[in-house]
């Protein structure tokens, strides 16, 4: 938008810039020679130090997440309903009476009462991971529009485990996101809501998820028998991955 | 490195007038590492003061006299990181574009802070003479920042056999000189000086040895006066008996090292 | 009119519950952010990253605003400039009219607290609220942010307790930092619910792409900028970077720097309103581009590095002078060692010219700052450019803190430290008359015990031992 001040600005800024363009620095992205194990033992280790919770699950990923949002006092879960990840969480949800599954089809000025009010958990996919920061990597689309992961007080997230990259700086040069263009709201997620204003204490569900919990499948029919986050993530991967 | 067997001293200004027996126990222990010591008289300040304050004509006008007064190529020694980060990173900014530009490079190539020259340069190693010595060690933030040498002073102490180093709580934490700012800003600077005041007593260390004598100044009047509200952990006015004695770290080196 | 700035510092000495708070926050985040980078060769590799990428994006401001723009405004992403913070208020003010907005749902954003958007707003009828719950609290209290990443670190749990208790009697009396903050979700997320339009800063604005970063770690920036119909974005113009590429260095730096965090909760990259056949997000997106000083600080080469700042107030955290008073002395919005430099250049040295001497130059700051800006050295050129001596960049104030006095001493001690006899001369008398000189009379002596002039100086004792002297 033309206007007298977006000129003068400019004008002035241009008195302080004589000369051609100055190039981009070199900004290589730094590699780390992990192992996809490695990189699924830093992503457990980071994630679950700002209070992620991780389990590792197969193809009956429903099943955990069910026992887990129970265990956790949800009685209605939202999900995305025309993505493939819904169609597999409708197929093999084990009880629709003490769970709930609700939907997520309609605007948000349809639903916002009932996102705000009377939701407990949603259910997202994610992009990938980041094994150096433990953060998932949303791009939120039509059908799994960007509220789903921000109000409801539990997000439930399912993240194969072979989108974890190393960091941020390698995961959107390699995917190149300048040259895909970016969805109008790609998120990074590391952990649940927190503030420390209060005497630099931590404390969690400031305004988003309390909770965070991530469902990383590992492979083919390899569940954690235990729906336990690993006590040693190494050991419990030799067998996700076996 | 190879030292050579001449090197000026620059006493600085403070030391000049306050703290000459600091200088002069520095000279004497380079002379006793077999160097030739040369004092110019014509030397006064380093222009810091002027410098930290904005006015940058008169500190100019007074590095001049310094650029003029060690013109052989020795190296300079400086036994105050404050002075000698002034002469070595600030003096070729002052000169920036001036004239003496080239002069000015060619000084600071060749100073040396004390501690660094005698730790590194000259690998100083005499035997303690003195009793055990419990010593709290106060790094100047010349030292550690500008001139990144603060890890000498705790070299060379570590090379007296007798003493027992200790650094106060928040040692990275500056202890309210910075020159003109501690009358510039009293209050600060005292309630700076009063925490770390509290945090040498603390160590419970008899003396308080540095590299800088504005820090000995500030924290040795500090001490001596007793600490005052404004510092968080102190008490008012209460000059404490143990206070530690405040010495220049060429002061304690050649006492412990020199058989009388 | 506030109290004078050593009326102001007199008062923070003098609070030891202040003081209590806010250096042990500042204790822990100093201590936060040496656990973050345990790898100082990282740190070296990512410091001098971070300065070039902040130095390319400030060498090619212009172009990089007109890029910013046209991506932006591809992205449907509606781009306004303000030259001053009236403007950008004005701006604001009349986008959320259009709106019919009563209310805005506000996320951090110091350019805000800048424009003084929350007084202005209220004046014109429009409720801001703080939703950050640092910011939550301010606003409770009526006060600004004492610091710029944790605005309310100077209250202790107890002051909290007691102001929610004021404010909010239907909830019961806690103490409990989850208990406050439970009340604060509970309160904000009504606003959320409803909020017709939402207002946020900006960490980084990414000329190639278009898009907007911001981070934070509560979700309250999230909400603002995806619930409400409506999302203004107030940010600095020297913000943007040029490409994607450059964020992670400059993220990791921020939030290592800031907090420790090796990434916030959340980094938000808004990349235009909501599009077609979306279900949620603003249907209007807007960037307000302020400038307010800025483009001046730009012209001067050495000055330009206060605008590499990425705000992350690593700076303040380890200043001993900001431990000791908290950003409320400062009296202004950026306090600490940024503050001090940015502050003076942004309303004058005439206004601001004191905080450039509220250092010691002890250099912490710059020991720390992750885009190395040399703000010891900054604070030196402003002292020099407050008594007229500096190479004048149209500091606005330049040379207002010259006093006559002042001068006058300078320019003795010039004469007696750049002439050798008369040094000689005044040393002679000074070391001979020791005894009744007024040293160390004035502002030291009130808490220092006076240093005694040497009965020989130097000079004198170096020629007695015989040392050469060419």
């Amino acid at each position: 938008m033309n206007s007298p001040a977006r000129e003068a600005i400019l004008q002035r800024l241009r008195r302080g810039t004589p000369g051609g363009a100055r190039p981009a620095p070199e900004n290589p992205v730094r590699r780390f020679d992990w192992s996809p194990e490695e990189r699924l033992r830093r992503f457990i280790a980071a994630l679950t130090a700002v209070r992620g919770e991780v389990i590792l699950v197969g193809d009956d990923w429903p099943a955990c997440l069910f026992s887990r949002l129970q265990a956790k006092g949800a009685t209605n879960l939202r999900y995305a309903a025309d993505t493939a990840l819904g169609a597999e969480l409708v197929r093999a949800w084990p009880d629709r009476g003490a769970i709930a599954l609700i939907p997520h089809d309609q605007p948000i000025e349809a639903c916002r009462t009932q996102l705000f009010t009377a939701t407990d958990a949603s259910l997202t996919g994610c992009l990938g991971g980041i094994a150096e920061t433990g953060t998932l990597v949303l791009w939120p689309s039509i059908q799994e529009p960007r509220l789903m992961s921000l109000v409801p007080p539990i997000h439930a997230v399912v993240l194969e485990a072979d989108r974890i990259r190393s960091t941020f700086h390698e995961f959107l040069v390699e995917e190149d996101w300048a040259g895909r263009g970016l969805p109008t709201n790609a998120l990074l997620i590391s952990g649940p809501s927190k503030s420390a204003d209060i005497e630099q204490t931590l404390a969690y569900g400031v305004h988003g998820p309390k909770e965070l919990l991530v469902l990383i499948r590992a492979g083919r029919g390899a569940a954690d028998p235990h729906l336990n986050p690993p006590r040693d993530p190494t050991a419990a991967l030799a067998g996700a991955l076996a | 490195m190879p030292h050579s067997a001449r090197v000026y001293f620059f006493g600085t200004c403070l030391i000049d007038l306050i703290f000459p027996q600091a200088g002069l126990a520095a000279m004497r222990l380079l002379r006793r590492e077999g160097l030739e010591v040369i004092f110019p008289q014509g030397q006064t300040c380093c222009g810091q003061p002027a410098y930290n304050s904005g006015y940058d004509a008169a500190a100019r006008a007074v590095a001049r006299q310094q650029l003029a007064t060690f013109p052989e190529d020795y190296p300079i020694l400086v036994p105050s990181a404050s002075c000698a980060g002034m002469m070595k990173v600030q003096y070729p900014k002052l000169f920036a574009g001036t004239a003496d530009e080239e002069r000015a490079l060619h000084l600071a190539a060749r100073v040396h802070e004390l501690t660094d020259y005698l730790a590194r340069v000259l690998d100083w190693r005499r035997p303690d003479l003195g009793p055990p010595l419990k010593v709290v060690l106060h790094h100047s933030c010349s030292a550690r920042r500008e001139m990144g040498v603060s890890g000498a002073a705790a070299d060379l102490l570590a090379r007296l056999a007798n003493l027992e180093v200790v650094e106060p709580d928040h040692t990275h934490e500056c202890c309210g000189f910075g020159g003109t700012f501690a009358v510039k800003q009293p209050e600060i600077s005292a309630a700076m000086a009063a925490d770390k005041a509290a945090a040498i007593l603390a160590t419970g260390a008899r003396v308080l040895v540095g590299q800088d004598c504005g820090c000995l100044l500030n924290l040795g009047g500090t001490l001596a006066y007793g600490l005052t509200a404004k510092g968080l952990t102190a008490s008012p006015r209460t000059p404490d008996p143990q206070a530690p004695v405040v010495k220049h770290i060429a002061e304690l080196l050649w006492e412990r090292t020199h058989a009388p | 009119m506030p109290p004078e700035f050593s009326v102001r510092v007199g008062q923070a000495l003098d609070n030891e519950r202040l003081r209590r708070n806010i250096r042990r926050t500042m204790d822990g985040l100093v201590a936060k952010r040496r656990q973050a980078f345990p790898d100082t060769h990282e740190l070296t590799v990512l410091r001098r990253r971070g300065k070039l990428i902040r130095g390319q994006a400030l060498a090619n401001l212009p172009d990089l605003l007109l890029e910013l723009e046209a991506n932006c405004e591809r992205n449907g992403i509606q781009v306004h400039w303000a030259e001053t913070a009236a403007e950008g208020n004005a701006l604001v003010l009349d986008l959320l009219r259009r709106q019919g907005a009563r209310r805005v749902i506000k996320g951090k954003s110091m350019v805000s607290e800048e424009m003084g958007l929350n007084h202005y707003l209220e004046a014109q009828g429009i409720q801001a609220v703080e939703t950050d719950l640092g910011e939550f609290i301010l606003q409770l209290a009526g006060e600004r942010p004492s610091h710029i990443i944790a605005p309310a670190i100077h209250k202790d749990r107890g002051e909290i307790a007691a102001l929610f208790a004021a404010h909010f009697p239907e909830y019961p009396h806690t103490e409990d930092i989850e208990g406050l903050t439970a009340i604060a979700r509970r309160i904000m997320r009504e606003h959320f619910g409803q909020a017709v339009a939402g207002l946020s800063g900006v960490n980084f604005a990414i000329a190639e792409s278009g898009t907007l970063c911001l981070v934070e770690n509560e979700g309250n920036g999230r909400l603002c900028t995806t619930a409400p119909d409506i999302h203004i974005a107030v940010c600095g113009i020297e913000k943007v970077i040029a490409r994607l590429d450059q964020l992670p260095p400059l993220l990791t730096l921020l939030t290592r720097s800031a907090t420790g965090q090796p990434i916030t909760t959340y980094v938000n990259l808004i990349s235009g309103p909501r599009r077609e056949g979306e279900r949620d997000g603003p249907r209007e997106v807007h960037l307000v581009l302020l400038d307010n000083g800025r483009s001046r600080i730009h012209r001067d080469q050495q000055l330009r590095a206060t605008l590499r700042c990425i705000r992350c107030g690593a700076c303040m955290n380890h200043c001993p002078v900001y431990s000791r008073l908290g950003g409320h002395a400062y009296g202004t919005v950026y306090p600490g060692p940024i503050g001090s430099v940015l502050e003076p250049q942004l309303q004058g040295l005439d206004r601001q010219g004191e905080l450039a001497e509220a250092s010691s130059l002890c250099g912490a700051c710059g020991e720390v700052c992750p885009v190395r800006i040399p703000l010891p050295g900054l604070l030196r050129r402003l002292r020099a450019e407050g008594v007229g001596d500096g190479p004048d960049a149209g500091v606005p104030g330049q040379g207002s803190r010259r006093k006559v006095l002042h001068r006058l001493i300078w320019s003795l001690w010039r004469q007696a430290h750049a002439h050798p006899p008369l040094y000689w001369l005044m040393t002679r008398l000074a070391t001979r008359l020791r005894r009744l000189l007024p040293i160390g009379l004035g502002p030291w002596a009130r808490t220092r015990t006076p240093p005694v002039i040497a009965p020989r100086s130097l000079h004198e004792l170096a020629r007695a031992e015989g040392f050469a002297h060419e």
